[in-house]
């Protein structure tokens, strides 16, 4: 069979090299008989056992997050109404695994068709759910992490946050779905632990063998040749570099000693690993959605202050800079209502919104006004398009902040920044210079500069790959300017994690990169050899 | 056989979503009695110990529940899910 490539959406860098190994979803268990009625029960009864006390295990060891949702399943799992629904279909004569699937149709269905966007999410739990007891009639043949080869690139339609907790990704090469998305927050945890992840692939039924997953270009290579192969190991084993503690450990200089500073990007405080940020400059994106996210509204300014507190103290002296709520209606936020738009992208998000709905952005702004006594911290607009919004931004910080003063708290204005996204600033930097410093957001600065979504897949997403010129100059312009002017000028999109790019960026004249941390490695060894 | 009843108002923001639904079933679970709850001027009523039917009434804030109890503990059950609809499910809100 000659080799085949299937295309899906980037959701997780990395690549893995390893056998496809479908994860059971317990559909093939749905109709296995397992004896008469009552053995069933005794069947669907002690799956449901196992699948508790794993659930319960599995929130013990989890941050808060992930807690939650899993607690959430552990009181779903002990309803007598849910058990008491499969157990007359088991009287009636269906096997376990079928009336358990039905048991639980119901109510998936029942949440899928509800109003509100937190009800609907909770399908998707009620779907984790029957899959995990599903799993365990099936004797867990391979559900169970110990029977998965190592390396192994598993493939299912979607994956729950509590099936991706339990897997051992320390063994386990990636992840191939044939749904799913980027912005799901099983995303978000593949991410945080650097686990390759593609989703949206579509079906891989029946595939099997040898693959390649490249996560950093979104897709999945089927039986692939040799000198294919060896591309792959030898991309990989560069990639190792980040794993290695004395290429993380070592500072990053250029071939000809110039330094290079390396911050974190983090986009969950649970997931960031203390050796990486020690081996760091500091952070220099703390994605703040993360505190707002998984929540049934948004969280107050103690709960927020608490969390900037604790960054603060994890970088001990070094740069934290905090971009505040980057949303909008592609975004949906729990507990908050935005406009449905034609075009989430051109419309209502980032500082604009935040602008708009000063009910939202005030605790932010507070708690970061009064974690800034505590350490290095900066702050960072996302989506700005015109100078106004730094100044109206700024009269709103220098409100809270007489408010906070006038309240006897201790508080501080910090160092107020933006991202460079939208190419309006990247064109003309000087009408921005009320910013006292600049991060260049080079995925949304690239789809905007080319109109050209990541996710939209085939021809639109190749035109939103690596560095196209005009967006080259307009990283030049930043960096011109910041050599102006004396301000810093960072890069912090996925660009600056993609070795293959560090190289141009640096020729730009970019010292400053700010990458995920799963990629530190990496990317000082791609300086190492540059110049 | 005890018997009791109260009506209660939903003042957290969210109403009964996944945490607080979580909160009152355990401790409906820690009484003897038979809970039960409907939506102020419903007909049905649900079992209070069924995370799945207390989900289920996707109830918003500003709603009124009727909690109603049988059981030797049923004064006290019913007592302590008031108080603890009252306090906000015991989140900073």
């Amino acid at each position: 069979m000659s080799e085949r490539r299937i295309a899906g959406e980037p959701a997780s860098r990395g690549i893995a090299i390893g056998p496809l190994v479908r994860l059971a979803d317990g559909s093939a268990e749905i109709g296995r008989r397992h004896g008469d009625p009552a053995a069933e029960r005794a069947a669907l009864d002690a799956a449901i056992t196992a699948a508790r006390t794993e659930l319960a295990e599995l929130a013990a060891a989890a941050d808060e997050l992930a807690r939650e949702i899993l607690e959430f399943q552990v009181e779903m799992l002990g309803d007598p109404a849910l058990v008491a629904e499969a157990a007359e279909a088991i009287a009636g004569g269906a096997p376990a695994g079928a009336a358990w699937a039905a048991a639980l149709a119901g109510q998936i269905v029942a949440f899928g068709e509800a109003e509100e966007e937190y009800f609907r999410a909770r399908a998707g739990d009620l779907a984790d759910l029957r899959d995990r007891v599903l799993g365990h009639l099936a004797n867990g043949a391979a559900v169970v992490p110990q029977t998965l080869p190592a390396g192994a690139i598993l493939v299912a339609h979607d994956l729950g946050p509590s099936r991706f907790l339990g897997l051992d990704w320390s063994r386990l090469g990636g992840l191939a779905l044939e749904a799913g998305s980027r912005t799901s927050h099983l995303a978000m945890l593949a991410r945080a632990r650097g686990v390759p992840l593609v989703t949206g692939l579509g079906p891989l039924a029946g595939e099997t063998g040898e693959a390649v997953l490249d996560a950093a270009h979104g897709f999945v290579i089927l039986a692939p040749e040799p000198d294919t192969l060896a591309r792959y190991h030898a991309q990989r084993s560069a990639a190792g570099a980040d794993d290695d503690p004395a290429a993380l450990a070592r500072p990053a200089t250029t071939r000809s000693g110039e330094r290079v500073l390396t911050l974190l990007n983090v986009d969950d405080p649970a997931a960031l690993e203390p050796h990486r940020l020690a081996a760091s400059d500091g952070i220099g994106l703390v994605r703040s959605e993360f505190l707002f996210l998984g929540r049934e509204r948004p969280p107050e300014e103690a709960v927020q202050r608490r969390a900037y507190e604790a960054l603060l103290e994890a970088a001990a002296g070094r740069p934290v800079i905090v971009r505040t709520l980057d949303i909008g209606g592609d975004k949906p936020l729990p507990g908050v209502t935005l406009p449905q738009e034609r075009n989430p992208f051109l419309g209502l998000r980032g500082i604009r919104l935040c602008l708009e709905r000063p009910e939202l952005f005030r605790p932010q702004v507070r708690a970061l006004l009064r974690a800034a006594v505590r350490g290095n911290l900066k702050v960072m607009l996302p989506m700005v398009a015109h100078p106004d919004e730094i100044a109206e931004a700024r009269e709103l910080f220098a409100a809270e902040l007489a408010g906070l003063r006038a309240a006897g708290l201790a508080a501080a204005l910090p160092e107020i920044g933006i991202m460079v996204e939208v190419p309006a600033v990247a064109i003309r930097p000087e009408r921005f210079a009320a910013a006292d410093f600049f991060s260049i957001g080079s995925n949304d600065l690239i789809q905007y500069t080319l109109a050209a979504a990541r996710d939209a897949g085939g021809r639109v997403a190749r035109l939103a790959l690596g560095l196209d010129p005009a967006v080259a100059r307009l990283i030049a312009n930043m960096v011109d300017f910041g050599r102006e002017t004396g301000k810093e000028v960072s890069v912090c999109g996925d660009l600056a994690s993609e070795p293959d790019a560090v190289g141009a960026l640096l020729d730009l004249g970019v010292r400053r990169l700010s990458v995920a941390p799963a990629a530190l490695g990496r990317i000082k060894a791609a300086i190492a050899v540059h110049g | 056989m005890t018997a009791a009843s109260a009506t209660v108002l939903i003042t957290h923001p969210t109403g009964l979503h996944a945490r607080p639904a979580v909160k009152l079933t355990k401790l409906a679970k820690t009484f003897e009695a038979a809970i039960r709850l409907r939506p102020d001027g419903q007909e049905g009523w649900i079992d209070a110990k069924s995370i799945v039917k207390v989900m289920g009434l996707k109830l918003r804030s500003g709603s009124r529940l009727e909690l109603a109890a049988e059981g030797v503990d049923a004064p006290d059950a019913v007592a302590q899910l008031r108080a603890l609809v009252e306090r906000n499910f015991d989140e900073n809100v």
